[in-house]
């Protein structure tokens, strides 16, 4: 890999690593998210199961969402994009390695996590193995495609509405995919369709972010 | 012969140009819509399982193609502004987004309609509704985002990106329907084979989008006339233009 | 004509409401942006002869040269 790339995450990670609270944030909304359906709509155990994939889903993409911010914002306002882009820095390695240092904080945890709750709305073992899997899949589309939207709106006012807006349907996808992904799987039909498709997905997110955030990235700091 | 090209970049051409052509454009417009509304509501069949409601078709899928086609031009439009930087591409780009949005709106809602008393509901979330309101988000998102900048050359630039991103899902739209077995119906019209459908349906359908798309650039000149106007207000044609009458 | 009579017309088999219920929206949306279109650029024009005659009597204030941002490509309108 890049060696300019791996130090770039390697400074990500420990920019993280430095306000390790920020880090737990999206985990526990994730938490208290999900903790909120039983609540809201049925405790019914045989009901949870059924919308259990769904809510597992949401909850993972509405906490991505949130921790984008997180990435950019600081080093936006602070200059550090603008010093790293006036060193020569790559802009689309900028993209990248936020993006994976993002999975890796954010996403990774959210797939080691969702079984627990998987666990609480009853969903079964083997639906659960799925819902890590497709979680697995499908996180690091939504951080990749998030940063997408998270360059496009950096200097903006109302920026983290406006990046709601604009990711949700590039979001979609994905989102239909994977929780349809579970939904299979917990019936006993075939899902490998799915995970495939998730699968491009992520190779397609992979490709395409790192260019559009970066010529977004050069629109906003300019 | 390169001259002609290069004025479609200066907005003083177009704005000329376009004043020529408007009028040209409304009358074809017009004849266009009454040909084909009065083929389409008098002279068609109906269907023998959905009767009249059939004549929906009519305008339901002149709606759905041009919500794709002027899509696909607004992010086009968009990109030859963003990577030549010129600012009449850019200006036809943001004019294309509210009539764009217009059309998929009238696509889902005569859809929607159109569904009760065919399919018994006004609303499935499958492949092809799905994207077709994904695509109305994109729309939407498209304005907010241009909307938000206070610099306007920025705001072109961040809209385009937006734009070409969401190119995406127009592929998706359109191969929803091969793609996923659900309740809409698939392609009828298509390059290769002959038509499955009858000739009088046929020709009213082909009369309405032909209709559409003139409704189409007559509205688009209209809006960019306004937009040039508003962008090019500090140049001396612009004040002669509007001083002088 | 598929229509016996206007009275036929308008009920479309029992299916009038869907049926008028959509043209009635589609060629309202479209009237309405077609109308609207044409009053925004008027709209504009209006604002841009206050907007001229502020900037004149901002500059026989101050005096100084006319800021000209047009490009080069307006010579290729013509006059």
């Amino acid at each position: 890999m890049n060696s300019q790339l791996l130090s770039l995450i390697k400074r990500e990670i420990s920019v993280v690593m430095r306000s390790q609270s920020e880090f737990v944030y999206p985990l526990a909304f994730f938490v208290i998210v999900t903790s909120l359906f039983p609540l809201a709509v049925t405790p019914d155990p045989v009901q949870l199961a059924f919308i259990a994939p769904g809510v597992i889903w949401v909850a993972a993409l509405l906490s991505i969402l949130l921790s984008l911010n997180g990435f950019y914002q600081a080093d936006y306002e602070e200059g550090g994009l603008e010093q790293l882009i006036l060193a020569g820095v790559s802009g689309s390695n900028i993209v990248f390695a936020k993006s994976i240092a993002n999975w890796v904080v954010t996403g990774l945890p959210l797939v080691l996590v969702a079984p627990i709750i998987g666990f609480l709305f009853n969903m079964d073992v083997y639906a659960n193995g799925i819902a890590m899997l497709s979680l697995f899949l499908g996180t690091p589309s939504l951080c990749f495609i998030g940063s997408i939207g998270m360059c496009l709106t950096l200097g903006l006012r109302n920026g983290g509405v406006l990046l709601t807006l604009l990711v949700l349907p590039l979001f979609i996808p994905v989102l239909i995919f994977g929780a349809s992904s579970i939904g299979a799987a917990s019936i006993g039909v075939n899902y490998s369709g799915q995970l495939a498709i998730l699968g491009a997905l992520l190779i397609f997110s992979i490709m395409v972010a790192p260019f559009a955030g970066a010529a977004a990235m050069k629109i906003s700091i300019d | 012969m390169w001259t002609w090209f290069f004025q479609l970049a200066s907005p003083k051409w177009v704005y000329r140009f376009s004043d020529k052509l408007l009028p040209w454009f409304r009358a074809a417009t017009l004849i266009l819509f009454v040909v084909g509304l009065v083929l389409g509501l008098l002279f068609s069949p109906v269907d023998y399982q959905q009767g009249n409601t059939v004549r929906i078709l009519y305008i339901h899928v002149p709606a759905a193609f041009l919500s794709m086609f002027v899509y696909v031009l607004m992010a086009i439009s968009g990109g030859i502004g963003f990577i030549w930087r010129i600012k009449m591409a850019h200006i036809v780009s943001v004019s294309c987004a509210p009539i764009g949005a217009i059309f998929t709106f009238l696509a889902l809602v005569t859809g929607a309609v159109w569904g009760k008393p065919t399919w018994g509901t006004y609303w499935v979330w499958d492949a092809r509704l799905t994207s077709e309101l994904i695509l109305l988000f994109l729309y939407l998102g498209f304005m907010a985002l241009h909307n938000a900048f206070d610099d306007r050359k920025t705001a072109d630039r961040a809209s385009a990106v937006l734009a070409l991103v969401g190119l995406v899902n127009i592929p998706i739209i359109h191969f929803s329907v091969e793609w996923w077995n659900s309740l809409h119906q698939g392609a009828t019209i298509s390059k290769f084979e002959k038509p499955s459908m009858d000739v009088d349906m046929l020709k009213a359908l082909l009369m309405m989008i032909a209709a559409f798309q003139v409704y189409f650039i007559t509205v688009l000149l209209q809006r960019v006339k306004a937009e040039i106007l508003e962008r090019e207000k500090l140049s001396g044609w612009v004040k002669k233009l509007v001083t002088n009458e | 004509m598929y229509f016996q009579s206007f009275q036929e017309f308008v009920e479309m088999g029992g299916h009038g409401f869907y049926v008028w219920l959509c043209y009635g929206i589609v060629l309202f949306s479209m009237l309405s942006y077609f109308f609207y279109s044409i009053q925004l650029a008027k709209s504009n024009q209006k604002e841009l002869v206050k907007f001229y005659t502020r900037m004149d009597a901002r500059s026989q204030a101050s005096p100084k040269t006319q800021n000209q941002s047009g490009d080069i490509t307006d010579d290729l309108g013509g006059k």
